[in-house]
């Protein structure tokens, strides 16, 4: 009598229930990681405070202009926006040292030595009639250039793509070449 | 041959066991659990995302509140008409309800994160900047500097 065995519990259903909850879970939640170009927007400037930044020289801004109909404008000369990424390469590394393109300083970093980094600021202003889709598009190419000079930098001093370093090098490199985009004042977007 | 049952053919076949069907449906459940995140919100506005291919990756998702931005979805544009407009959790706001919003975040997170704070600007990309530009002018008021433009990876 003690022997007889006590039945197995039927658990051909737990799958059943195991697909419910995994149905539910498909449902309700979203997959993949979020991706987008990261900026950090200049703080407001404080009423009291006589604005200083105006002191930067004019051959150090590159202004890039983005029109109502999306056309762009580099400088004061209407591009494409397959050029923009050279034009601003070619502004921020400034290889011939022409007085009318930014200049570069020699700047001590640390665990490195002193480098001329270049002072230009990348200004970008838009019209409110400007695409989203362009002013994507010229962020990215933007960025693009930054990224491909801080590759140029790593391979003449590392030997490695910029995104192979590790922390402390990309560290030297994201100080030797900055990523200084300013984004307009409204004054200016009104235009 | 007759090993196998060769003389007693009328022997039933066993059931496939599908004991184990469980344990494999429970290991898909655990990877979409923790691959996925929970939908917060219903989307209320049409959202075709601009491409780039400079793109990062949002790195702490919880810490990020969503501006969205488009024209209201085919069923709600009898209402709201196809003029883009601004989401913030479930419903359409102004500009001006981004402060209350912003602090409302802000107070939601603990202290130590809030400076890692991201602001998600999910805009469609036939947007007009008037508008974005008007969020953006409301951010730096507010004082969340940090933003993330969100855009699909282009290859």
């Amino acid at each position: 009598m003690g022997k007889k065995k006590t039945p197995a519990i039927n658990s051909s259903s737990t799958a059943d229930i195991a697909f419910l909850l995994l149905c539910y879970f498909l449902m309700t939640t979203t997959m993949g990681t979020q991706t987008g170009l990261q900026r950090r927007l200049p703080p407001m400037p404080d009423k009291n405070q006589p604005e200083q930044q105006q002191k930067i020289n004019r051959r150090n801004i590159i202004i890039v202009r983005i029109n109502s109909n999306d056309r762009i404008l580099a400088g004061s000369e209407p591009i494409d926006i397959s050029q923009l990424t050279d034009k601003v390469k070619e502004s921020l590394s400034n290889p011939a040292n022409d007085p009318n393109l930014p200049e570069k300083e020699p700047k001590e970093i640390e665990g490195f030595g002193t480098y001329d980094v270049s002072k230009g600021v990348i200004s970008l202003q838009n019209d409110r009639g400007t695409s989203y889709r362009a002013y994507i598009a010229v962020q990215n190419e933007i960025v693009r250039a930054i990224n491909e000079l801080r590759d140029d930098f790593s391979y003449n001093h590392f030997g490695k793509k910029f995104s192979a370093l590790d922390e402390a090098k990309q560290k030297i490199v994201k100080e030797a070449v900055p990523q200084n985009i300013s984004e307009a004042e409204p004054k200016e977007v009104k235009k | 041959m007759s090993k196998f049952g060769g003389s007693n053919s009328k022997k039933e076949v066993p059931a496939v066991t599908s004991s184990s069907l469980s344990d494999i449906v429970f290991m898909l459940l655990f990877f979409f659990m923790v691959t996925t995140q929970l939908r917060e919100t219903e989307n209320k506005v049409q959202i075709k995302l601009p491409e780039a291919t400079e793109v990062v990756k949002l790195e702490r998702k919880d810490l990020a509140s969503y501006v969205n931005i488009g024209p209201p979805t085919r069923a709600l544009q009898a209402t709201f008409g196809t003029e883009a407009r601004i989401q913030l959790n479930d419903s359409f706001k102004t500009i001006e309800d981004i402060r209350d919003f912003i602090a409302a975040e802000r107070e939601a997170k603990s202290e130590g994160d809030r400076p890692l704070m991201t602001t998600v600007i999910k805009a469609d990309s036939d947007v007009r900047m008037g508008i974005i530009t008007d969020v953006k002018q409301e951010l730096r008021r507010c004082s969340a500097l940090r933003i993330l433009y969100q855009s699909r990876k282009a290859e």
